[in-house]
């Protein structure tokens, strides 16, 4: 990577609460990140390059080209790096779920903050905190004060700290999708080529999974659900048409399906089709739709009740039909009881 | 009195902070290392179906998720009480062969190596993964490309997808190889001892060859003397995905062995009130604060940690070097086993080892027959209730533990993650570093700081996963102030 300034267009990437396979993601992109490398200078990037808060402080507003932001905002520290990135950036990205739509870490929205200290750090089975500690965000030990961030109550979205031009879906964005926003960047820059309208979903497709998924469906109807270790699915054939729960009706479309592929049922990281404010219940009318197919005569009470009936063998809906997008899940925190069930 | 500041808004998974206090001569009085990030994991989980944790927990880390994976799906096995055929504990370790190989690799030519091939004190902006390739060639930095590229793709084929895998199930997995697919596992195995061999022969030209490297190695300043724990298989060897727990104390002698579902018998976490991450110890000894010794129950779960706790490797090369390493590092052999090197720079060393036995191992599951076994994914009918997995992650011993209702539902759910292990050592290792380059009149320098990083970059930190990826630099700036807290002076790395 070019470090520094030599006149190029200048990248940043930066993780919030994130797990780092964002990063990841963008190195298994493999011998392109020699193409990206030739076209921009790093000006931040953390994961690989040695750039520090001070530096980002200093440089002009909007002396980023493009910011590739991932991770949610979880903690004081999150947001005020989402706000300094925003302003120091001309184009921000959301890259990955946590910044799209709070992925894994926004699960914390059906539990609260104190229950997370409560288990973390006064009642498991390894804890030995016969005081009660927990961390403080300022406190004195005998040489002085020490300082660690405000841990919030809710996990949000980036989208909802900041604003941001593009999001690039995934959990995480699968490599060939990331090199094909790329090239449409890099031409962008290096031979004036339109980027897509401010506000686009990048590096996926206006279609569901299951467009891009070989599992065979033969519109058959389902009695229940069950969980993946009590069947062996039929290779070949649609595991949601099998009872397994599989979000690929309400998912959209770009990772190639690669779970589904595996036996595995789709759990919808590439976030909502266009236009689905929410991808849950997008899901249950898909999942609707797949228990009306056995038999179009029954009447429409009849159909719902056995919908309701079908859709009680799933565990845990909500953590299952927003397990990536609980940020922006219109259940919110607050209609949530203990165990999830919510939906 | 002055107060340094060492902030690195890298943030391995987020972030680290290093507060160092002067005494009024100018020595250090003490330093902390301060993890200021918590995601929540052990409750967020709670109500969601145990089988989905693989798929939950792989998202604590994107750098290893396949540990996370691997330790939730042994887990699962124990909390439905279904054992694996021979078959599927072959098919996950191959996986996690491939796993280790990629993450090691990253590790000593991102992380490890700058410091040692272009030297300590050469200029940062060349001390990075780009300066080691202008150093040793190009055609090496492709072989290293070429390495993540042909694990990563075994990953991508066994697990479903390069990063976050799925196919973990209790008691089986989800996909089975082929006959074809097995040959192409098996090429890129042999190529992977082949560059393990050549990055061996690498780090004995580069650092065992340099008098200097070898004096900052034995050095005090990076020396210390805890308990080391590691998976072990039925011999002693070294085992990465499965076998019992051992903890050898600082002069070498098997301290417990136990099994995974006594892990808290013998480790409990201490907590600080100034930092999000807790301090896991050694329940019978005690936590006795940050130091050293056998009364202290610290401990170290690292590369040089497993090896330490080790009787020696199970394949014949990594046997070979690992013998060369005790023998040259001056560790004596009582009844059979070297005594623990206490070095903690030969972590880099003794991850190569590793690296190598990773590759050997992944090359003999390759070769089994059984590997292509079809019957790799069952069916489960137990009530589950209670489960405990572990694993060696690359960074330490990794347990998940769920308790659950009768129906699969999680009520309970601890985690003690690789890094976490090592958090009192390394903030002690960041200590000591600290104390021997800072005293009374001493110029901090630039050389000062990535030294003091050294300290705790070979223990290859995945709170850091930012000095675990790539060039592998923490940036970091040093702000003394004097009592009433004015600014009197700033450096950074790079400038």
């Amino acid at each position: 990577m070019n470090m520094g300034d030599n006149g190029k267009p200048k990248l940043a990437m930066y993780w919030a609460a994130s797990c780092g396979g964002c990063e990841i993601s963008v190195l298994n992109i493999h011998e392109h990140i020699l193409t990206v490398d030739s076209v921009f200078d790093v000006a931040f990037f953390p994961c690989i390059a040695d750039f520090k808060i001070e530096h980002v402080n200093n440089y002009n507003d909007g002396y980023i080209d493009v910011c590739l932001f991932n991770g949610a905002i979880r903690t004081s520290e999150n947001e005020e790096m989402a706000r300094l990135l925003r302003q120091k950036s001309k184009v921000l990205v959301a890259y990955g779920s946590c910044a799209y739509e709070g992925c894994i870490p926004a699960l914390s929205n059906l539990t609260t903050k104190e229950a997370t200290f409560n288990t973390v750090y006064l009642d498991n089975p390894s804890i030995d905190n016969p005081d009660g500690t927990i961390p403080q965000p300022t406190y004195q030990v005998p040489e002085g004060e020490l300082d660690i961030p405000v841990f919030y109550n809710t996990v949000k979205s980036l989208d909802q700290v900041v604003d941001v031009d593009y999001t690039i879906p995934g959990c995480p964005p699968e490599p060939p999708q990331i090199w094909a926003v790329l090239q449409v960047v890099v031409a962008a820059l290096t031979e004036g080529a339109e980027l897509p309208p401010p506000g686009s979903i990048v590096g996926a497709r206006t279609v569901a999974v299951c467009e891009e998924c070989p599992l065979e469906i033969h519109e058959k109807s389902i009695e229940r659900f069950y969980r993946p270790y009590e069947i062996n699915p039929e290779p070949g054939l649609c595991l949601l048409e099998q009872g397994l729960v599989c979000m690929g009706p309400a998912t959209a479309a770009g990772c190639g399906a690669l779970c589904p592929q595996v036996g595995m049922g789709c759990r919808g990281c590439y976030g909502p089709l266009p236009g689905v404010e929410d991808q849950g219940a997008k899901m249950l009318s898909a999942i609707a739709s797949v228990i009306g197919a056995g038999d179009p005569t029954m009447e429409e009470d009849e159909l719902e009740r056995k919908i309701e009936a079908v859709v009680d063998t799933i565990p845990d809906p909500a953590g299952t039909f927003y397990r990536f997008s609980m940020a922006h899940s219109l259940l919110h925190r607050a209609n949530l009881n203990g165990n999830g069930k919510g939906v | 009195m002055k107060r340094i500041t060492i902030d690195p808004i890298t943030r391995l998974e987020g972030h680290g902070k290093i507060e160092i206090f002067l005494d009024e001569e100018g020595n250090v009085a003490n330093a902390y290392l301060q993890i200021p990030e918590l995601r929540g994991f052990e409750q967020f989980c709670v109500g969601r179906p145990a089988e989905e944790m693989p798929r939950i927990t792989n998202r604590i880390c994107g750098v290893c998720p396949e540990a996370h994976h691997m330790a939730a799906t042994k887990a699962l096995d124990v909390l439905y009480d279904v054992e694996p055929s021979s078959a599927v504990k072959k098919l996950r370790e191959m996986f996690y062969e491939a796993f280790y190989c990629t993450d090691h690799t990253v590790h000593f030519y991102a992380l490890g190596g700058p410091d040692f091939v272009l030297g300590p004190d050469s200029p940062p902006a060349e001390r990075n993964i780009l300066g080691v390739i202008h150093k040793v060639g190009v055609d090496i930095g492709k072989q290293v490309i070429a390495c993540r590229q042909r694990n990563h793709h075994v990953i991508k084929m066994l697990g479903g997808r390069g990063i976050h895998p799925v196919a973990g199930l209790p008691g089986g997995w989800s996909r089975a190889i082929n006959e074809e697919e097995r040959q192409e596992i098996e090429g890129y195995a042999k190529e992977n001892v082949d560059f393990a061999l050549f990055s061996l022969q690498l780090f004995a030209d580069v650092v065992l060859a340099n008098q200097a490297y070898v004096d900052l190695i034995l050095s005090d300043a990076f020396t210390h003397q805890t308990y080391y724990m590691g998976t072990v298989d039925e011999n002693n060897h070294v085992n990465f995905y499965d076998g019992m727990i051992r903890v050898v104390d600082p002069e070498g002698s098997e301290f417990v062995k136990y099994e995974a579902k006594d892990y808290a018998q013998h480790v409990a976490e201490h907590v600080e009130p100034w930092t999000f991450l807790k301090f896991p110890y050694l329940k019978e000894v005690g936590w006795k604060g940050f130091v050293d010794g056998k009364d202290s129950g610290v401990y170290c779960a690292t590369p040089l940690s497993r090896l330490n706790a080790s009787d020696g490797m199970a394949t014949p090369k990594a046997q070979e070097h690992f013998e060369q390493m005790y023998e040259t590092l001056g560790s004596k052999k009582i009844n059979g086993r070297y005594t623990p090197v206490h070095y903690r720079l030969a972590t880099h060393w003794a991850r190569l080892i590793e690296l190598l036995y990773a590759a050997e191992r992944m090359l003999e599951l390759a070769s089994d027959p059984e590997i292509t076994d079809p019957n790799v994914r069952i069916v489960v009918t137990n009530t589950p209730t209670e489960g405990i997995g572990s694993v060696e992650a690359p960074r330490g011993t990794l347990t998940h533990h769920y308790q659950t209702d009768e129906n699969g539902i999680l009520t309970k759910v601890n985690l003690i993650v690789g890094t976490t292990n090592n958090y009192a050592p390394i903030a002690m290792s960041v200590k000591k570093a600290a104390q021997s380059l800072i005293t009374k009149g001493t110029v901090i320098s630039e050389g000062l700081l990535n030294t003091i990083e050294m300290g705790f970059r070979n223990y290859d930190p995945c709170m850091s996963c930012a000095t675990h990826s790539l060039p592998g630099q923490m940036p970091l700036e040093v702000t003394i102030r004097d009592v009433e807290g004015n600014e009197i002076e700033r450096l950074s790395q790079y400038i």
